[in-house]
């Protein structure tokens, strides 16, 4: 990790001309309270976290490769697609799009650091350890757990202390998500330069205002569901044993109540790195600029009725099933307004197509059949047929991995200019883009069939008729993971050989940070606010 | 369906270029085997149509505005940014597609929900990792049995060519009646399990502790398999669901037949073993109940489960081995992970497997175990 980090110093050290310069080595990055060394920190773990959890995924794809058992144990297997999970939606998404935040929001609403500084370095200080916790319960005796990233009750009693271990990198992972939560709503209402409304906020901004809201709501939701869990484990509680009066699925509802929050905690910014990329290289103004906050709030609101629609196959109750099914297909409608305006924004636009605007149109066309799988899911018949398949497993990774995560690769091309000052390589990105792309559809395209034929998820062997569909998905995702190495080396490249970037990189750009703010960005600015009129 | 079969055609191509696989490819629905399965599918492929409507439309505007408005064609971007007129179309249509498919949804999940005047029930219950099955009420009433997997380990391992149900073949098969209907409860005994049969459209999960319930009326004869679908723990992939749906007549004879198997394991219990007896019979019940977790060796998986061999269990008095396997062991703080309790199992393959542990992993002094104990040890 060290090594990447140092790597990263010397690119910075070109603009390390502020006063009051930060300390020199390691100790600038551990005592920093500058918000876009904070950032830069955030999106370095979240892109280590990234490349474990990849790795993961490669070992679970390599033993699908073929029937029978090859490569590793059952119980080895379910440890892996426990901590894929779990690593890359606390340690990779979450943490990319707050290194979004720390960079971009002082910038683009013109503050001149994140509200609680020193706040800041804790909230992102936690998360190594919290790592490091799920990383040892690998080294625990019995493993790390194998209950699913989702750890249902009573799976988890039965597990050995590597589950104690990842119980309390939850609790710090959700502290540290909290803590960064509660600085963010606080600079957004408290630290906009004078004539900077809330809506004239830059959409970007106003997303990351939502979530925030959503996960000071949700994180606390988990926190208990996990330590019912530890009590459970530990002190004869019996809240998921029905022996003690408890249910199994209370833990499922409480789970879920977090958990459906959480897919708009991470799609949310993602919207609105794509409402930043897709404005700026159609050369138009966002469309709808008001009806996307409404429909943003409209779908973060929706987030929290609609849990059970997970847990259609416990037994609900015909009324609570239709309930659920009525709410979840109504985020439809807001999520129609988004992807609408965005494609109306391109509509008569004057466009280019440069890397970022690639994974934005990438982003659009994959997270819009993610979210058309999502309203397949939401009827409660068809669901029942494919609850815990390879349909579920499709459906989710398009809305994570198309949707979050290419709205994070867009984001990373977009702003490296802005925090570098260098260009990356434009053919690279564009070939990283299609790579990506393509290994990523083969991988998970074909998923959806697996299920749709009847392929449980989690399953480390499969019967025969699964066959082809799993060696296509596993050739697929070496070649996604090959694809993120070139990303790693584009990242390396601009930061050591780029050229110079210009002051405004992106003709259409037009938020602060490109109008008001020298390119590479200076380590303190905006210590005079902006007047905006 | 015309254009489903090219589609069809073009993918078997496509897989076949790719990995020369021999088997079918399997892409969309097994072929529906009830009417509620039928009804799902039909509903699946409403909304798909609709699906592939709306892509087209949006995609095909998103895809225009690609090719037609690129600033290398040289043009010029205009600055409209809202239209109320527009907006308001485009939230209240997409709102109005969804009650239409609202509606005929509703009525599936209606019928799927009601479980009322069943013909059969049968409870289902799921262990680590095996199904139990016992007929509660109609035709059969009385029946119990387990079924656990068939597929051999050697199979699994690669040391032997993998058979055409490979993972999907039980020891026992559950047995229905055609165009009656089925009422199956589901509850688990460990850990949260789950039943699902495609063919009929019938998933519900078996959850530990409470009863929920599912219905569906096979419409023709045959096997139907799949397998559990949530995650139970290590051997969750390997716990088949197979259901063969047998002509009244048959299921009649089915019905008869197995009553007196169950009358004859009655006295089996009963009466007392000769060592070979229990150690020939313990083998068996000790590969189907007890070596995925122990090993075939006796040798266990360090740090997940324990051995046999040279075990303090196998070599002390007999008593304290019969408790353990009827009540399980608690996992916790030991590295190893929870023993779960083997009271579903009977007391004739309880003692037949304690008796062969007791000669092939140790060799303790009293090494037979009469399923007349393993009774008198059940509370």
């Amino acid at each position: 990790m060290s090594s990447v980090v140092d790597t990263h110093d010397h690119g910075h050290a070109g603009h390390d001309h502020g006063h009051h310069g930060p300390y020199g080595g390691i100790m600038r990055w551990i005592t920093t309270t500058n918000h876009k060394d904070i950032g830069t920190l955030y999106l370095w773990f979240s892109f280590i976290m990234f490349s474990v959890g990849g790795t993961m995924a490669l070992v679970i794809r390599a033993e699908l490769f073929t029937p029978g058992l090859q490569i590793v144990n059952p119980d080895f297997f379910n440890q892996m697609t426990t901590m894929h999970g779990l690593i890359m939606v606390f340690g990779a998404i979450m943490p990319v799009f707050v290194g979004f935040a720390n960079w971009q929001i002082p910038m683009m609403i013109g503050a001149p650091d994140m509200a609680f500084a020193r706040l800041n370095n804790w909230s992102f200080w936690l998360l190594p350890f919290a790592a490091t916790l799920l990383v040892l319960s690998f080294f625990m005796p019995g493993g790390a757990p194998g209950v699913g990233w989702t750890m249902y009750a009573p799976l988890t009693v039965q597990m050995g202390i590597g589950m104690d271990l990842t119980i309390f990198a939850i609790h710090l992972l959700g502290m540290s998500s909290i803590l960064g939560s509660i600085n963010i709503i606080t600079t957004i209402l408290n630290l906009r330069a004078p004539g900077m409304t809330l809506m004239r906020m830059p959409l970007f901004v106003w997303t990351w205002l939502i979530t925030a809201y959503l996960l000071v709501a949700a994180m606390p939701v988990l926190a208990g569901a996990v330590t019912m869990t530890l009590t459970d484990r530990h002190f004869g509680t019996t809240f998921f044993n029905a022996a003690g009066g408890g249910d199994p699925v209370l833990y499922q509802h409480i789970f879920w109540f977090f958990g459906h929050p959480e897919v708009y905690i991470i799609a949310l910014p993602g919207f609105g790195v794509i409402s930043q990329v897709i404005p700026a290289f159609s050369r138009k103004p966002l469309f709808g600029y008001a009806s996307m906050v409404y429909a943003t709030s409209a779908i973060a609101i929706l987030s929290f009725i609609v849990w059970a629609h997970h847990m259609y196959t416990v037994g609900m109750p015909v009324t609570g099933q239709l309930f659920f099914m009525y709410a979840t297909i109504l985020i439809a409608v807001p999520t129609g307004v988004k992807v609408f305006n965005w494609v109306t924004t391109m509509w008569k636009g004057s466009l280019t197509f440069e890397t970022p605007m690639l994974f934005a149109c990438g982003f659009l066309f994959m997270f819009t059949l993610g979210g058309f799988t999502g309203l397949v899911l939401a009827l409660v018949p068809i669901d029942i047929q494919l609850h815990d398949t390879y349909y579920v497993v499709a459906h989710f990774h398009y809305v994570m991995v198309a949707g979050a995560l290419f709205a994070a690769f867009a984001g990373v091309y977009f702003w490296i200019p802005k925090w570098t000052g260098r260009m990356y390589n434009e053919t690279l990105g564009q070939i990283h883009f299609w790579l990506t792309m393509i290994f990523f559809n083969m991988i998970f395209f074909v998923q959806h069939f697996l299920g749709m034929a009847g392929m449980p998820r989690r399953i480390p062997d499969y019967p025969l008729m699964f066959e082809t569909w799993n060696k296509i998905s596993t050739i697929g995702a070496f070649g996604m993971g090959l694809a993120q190495v070139l990303f790693f080396y584009i990242v390396l490249d601009t930061i050591r050989n780029g050229k110079p970037a210009p002051q405004l990189p992106w003709e259409g750009a037009d938020s602060l940070e490109w109008t008001h703010l020298p390119t590479p960005v200076p380590y303190h600015t905006f210590e005079t606010q902006p007047v905006i009129k | 369906m015309r254009g489903t079969k090219v589609i069809q055609a073009l993918a078997a191509l496509a897989g076949l270029g790719i990995c020369g696989s021999a088997h079918a490819l399997e892409w969309y629905f097994r072929e529906p085997g009830s009417k509620l399965a039928a009804d799902v599918d039909w509903l699946h492929q409403l909304v798909m149509w609709l699906i592939i409507a709306i892509f087209v439309v949006v995609f095909g505007a998103m895809f225009y505005a690609c090719y037609a408005h690129r600033k290398s064609k040289g043009h010029k971007a205009e600055q409209f940014h809202e239209n109320t007129a527009v907006e308001l179309v485009w939230t209240v249509v997409p709102a109005i597609i969804l009650v239409a498919i609202a509606w005929p949804a509703t009525k599936v999940v209606i019928a799927q929900k009601d479980t009322s005047s069943p013909d059969l029930t049968i409870k289902v219950t799921g262990y680590q990792w095996k199904w139990g099955y016992d007929y509660v009420k109609g035709e059969g009433e009385g029946i119990s049995f387990l079924s656990t997997l068939a597929t051999p380990r050697a199979q699994i391992e690669g040391h032997e060519p993998k058979g055409e149900h490979y993972l999907l073949e039980v020891d026992n098969n559950l047995v229905v009646p055609v165009g009656k209907k089925i009422r199956v409860i589901t509850t688990a005994a460990d850990v949260v399990h789950s039943w699902w049969v495609p063919s009929f459209g019938a998933k519900q999960d078996a959850i530990p502790g409470f009863l929920r319930d599912l219905w569906f009326r096979p419409e023709k004869t045959g096997i139907f398999r799949s397998q559990c679908v949530e995650l139970c723990g290590k051997e969750h992939g390997f716990m088949p669901i197979v259901v063969e749906v047998m002509s009244q007549e048959n299921y009649a004879e089915w019905v008869g037949k197995k009553t007196k198997e169950m009358s004859a394991a009655v006295e089996d219990a009963n009466r007392q073993w000769s060592e070979q007896e229990l150690v020939a019979r313990g083998e068996k019940a000790y590969a189907q109940h007890c070596q995925v977790c122990h090993q075939p060796t006796g040798q266990g998986v360090p740090n997940s489960f324990p051995p046999l061999v040279g075990s303090k269990v196998v070599e002390g008095p007999k008593d304290a081995q019969i408790h353990l396997v009827l009540n399980g062991r608690k996992g916790g703080y030991r590295p190893n992970t929870e023993m779960p309790a083997q009271n579903a199992l009977s007391d004739v393959e309880i003692a037949a497997a304690i008796t062969f542990t007791r000669h092939s992993f140790a060799k303790p002094k009293d090494n037979i175990v009469q399923p007349a104990e393993v009774k008198a040890a059940r509370k």
